[in-house]
């Protein structure tokens, strides 16, 4: 389990507030570790800072992923950061509209960031502005759609316009 | 008629200079047994050296995050065990941890040190194979036809625990689907004794064996500034020095009980990581020893699951003999239950990196998104800088050393 150290957490707001007071929608404190949401414009220069402020230091991306809220017509990326040396975890989250799908890129930030915007853009469309290599990475390349999105339901069992009489169904 | 050429036509600098040079391009996989599962490498070389690396991943995508947004959550174990499934049942452990955190199920300390056992289990089973298949890609076939007795025996004491071997779909939510059998812990008793002789064997055939050490010394060197920037865990980043283990900064399932020691390496070299992966399981012997003492000392020697309605089928008796428990099996199997809504990130020392899991309900039946942190897939994109100017023979070294599985790749 993470050990949740409020101290940690208000001084990561607070250090995060003073500094992109305007980029910040708002944060909350989840059952396992704090989450900040952040405007996308602003979301390298925060991850930037996360990493080299000598006192916050979150210096590991653990991970990145997509999210589709088909209710708000929206995308969104969750990003989950790792300070070693504080042994503190936080996650970030942002949101651009599916009519507009790009976040700027974290892979200037982290190498490692490059495999999981491809994976993100290949399963959700999501546009990472200055990656150097946005193609498809684990579905074939010439797919058109983004098959994460939630207005691909999987096959619903209750369907009858499958013939299965072959199969003894 | 012979072509006139000038005197110095044939000289060896000449030629240096000025023609082009000749790159070959070569097809590594997708499935060539070097590489250890379906994934392909499109390398330039330059004669035996690697000019540059192109990765094609993607072959074996089973859409699991998908399919993962339709099943109740019972039905995501299975799922889980083909991420890496030469250890799946640290996959299944974990993800049932995952859905516990979310639930809020606490679960009773002699469950936690039965899945010890089975992880440490499979961490080794995991370990084996890792390291006797660096033994055949460096050339010596031996230590691998020694070790794979060993994780067979391990297969077999799975068998006993669950019923199934390669593909585990291990325990509950909550627990475990049964006690463990005597004669399961006989086996595991007997593996105890008699794995550190043949470990040892294993380690005396590679260790300080002159061939092996010339040709893992040095080869595939990474260091920890650019490990952590490509986001290593596991034996990898640990073998670059940083003894970064999730088992001692975030311990789960009563890990902070435990002594052991995590195993670092220098220079970050296939040397290292075999030799920290060869250390880490002697500490897995050790912490299934100390979990054995530990449920010895328990009084308690019945207990294998949460008590937790919602989720954790009854026993079969009851769903027999009690209607309340039949319409909870009932409502468990037909995934009828609602799960509270939320988020979670949790995450195991998987047998190669940091497993996580980042699981999102919406208050409803199944997982609104599930996203599998899979550790090989986040390293192996630092293969290309790892292999560049190196020569081919050291490179399928070097990716049989970072333990990347195809599973876990593709998802």
């Amino acid at each position: 389990m993470f050990e949740i150290i409020p101290e940690r957490d208000q001084f990561a707001i607070a250090k995060l507030t003073s500094s992109f007071a305007t980029a910040i929608d708002h944060h909350e404190l989840m059952k396992d570790m704090l989450c900040i949401t952040v405007k996308k414009e602003s979301i390298a220069e925060i991850l930037l800072f996360l990493r080299d402020d000598k006192e916050l230091q979150y210096n590991f991306l653990t991970t990145l992923c997509g999210m589709h809220y088909p209710e708000k017509d929206q995308l969104g990326v969750v990003y989950h950061l790792h300070s070693f040396v504080n042994n503190h975890r936080i996650r970030l989250k942002t949101a651009t509209l599916i009519s507009d799908p790009t976040i700027p890129s974290a892979t200037s930030v982290w190498p490692t960031a490059n495999w999981m915007e491809r994976e993100t853009y290949d399963f959700f469309g999501i546009q990472f502005v200055g990656h150097p290599n946005l193609t498809r990475i684990l579905n074939v390349d010439d797919m058109v759609d983004f098959p994460l999105r939630k207005e691909f339901p999987l096959e619903d069992q209750t369907r009858d316009d499958k013939d299965d009489s072959q199969f003894g169904r | 008629m012979a072509k006139e050429v000038n005197s110095d036509y044939w000289d060896k600098d000449r030629v240096k200079a000025e023609e082009p040079k000749e790159y070959n391009t070569l097809n590594v996989g997708p499935t060539h047994p070097a590489t250890h599962g379906v994934f392909q490498n499109i390398m330039l070389m330059d004669g035996e050296y690697i000019v540059s690396t192109e990765q094609t991943i993607g072959y074996i995508h089973r859409a699991f995050e998908k399919i993962a947004e339709r099943r109740p959550f019972y039905q995501i174990t299975p799922l889980t065990d083909r991420l890496n499934y030469c250890s799946a049942p640290l996959n299944n452990m974990g993800w049932h941890m995952t859905v516990e955190k979310l639930l809020g199920i606490e679960t009773p300390k002699r469950v936690d040190y039965l899945r010890i056992v089975i992880m440490e289990l499979a961490r080794i089973a995991d370990h084996i194979i890792c390291n006797s298949v660096i033994g055949v890609d460096s050339g010596a076939l031996t230590g691998f036809t020694y070790m794979f007795q060993d994780r067979e025996f391990i297969y077999e004491i799975y068998e006993e625990i669950c019923g199934s071997r390669l593909t585990t779909n291990m325990g509950r939510i909550g627990g475990f689907e049964r006690n463990f059998s005597p004669k399961a812990w006989e086996k595991i008793k007997y593996f105890l004794e008699f794995f550190p002789a043949k470990l040892k064997e294993f380690e005396t055939l590679l260790m300080r064996n002159r061939i092996f050490m010339d040709r893992t010394i040095n080869v595939g060197a990474f260091p920890l500034d650019r490990a952590l920037a490509y986001g290593f865990t596991g034996p990898n980043l640990r073998a670059c020095g940083l003894d970064y283990d999730v088992r001692v900064m975030n311990p789960y399932c009563s890990y902070e009980e435990f002594e052991f020691t995590i195993p670092v390496g220098q220079n970050g070299d296939t040397y290292d990581r075999f030799m920290v992966r060869q250390e880490e399981m002697k500490q897995s012997l050790s912490i299934i020893q100390q979990a054995l003492d530990k449920l010895d000392a328990l009084e308690d020697k019945e207990t294998y699951y949460a008590r937790d309605p919602r989720f954790v089928l009854p026993p079969k008796e009851k769903v027999y003999n009690n209607m309340e428990a039949l319409i909870w099996h009932f409502k468990i199997v037909m995934g009828e239950t609602d799960i509270p809504a939320g988020e979670v990130y949790h995450c195991i020392e998987g047998a190669n990196g940091e497993l996580g899991f980042y699981l999102v309900s919406d208050g409803g039946r199944t997982a609104s998104r599930l996203h599998f942190r899979r550790p090989g897939f986040i390293y192996y994109q630092a293969y290309p800088e790892m292999v560049q100017g190196t020569m081919l023979s050291d490179a399928i070294l070097t990716m049989s050393s970072m333990n990347v599985i195809a599973g876990e790749l593709d998802a």
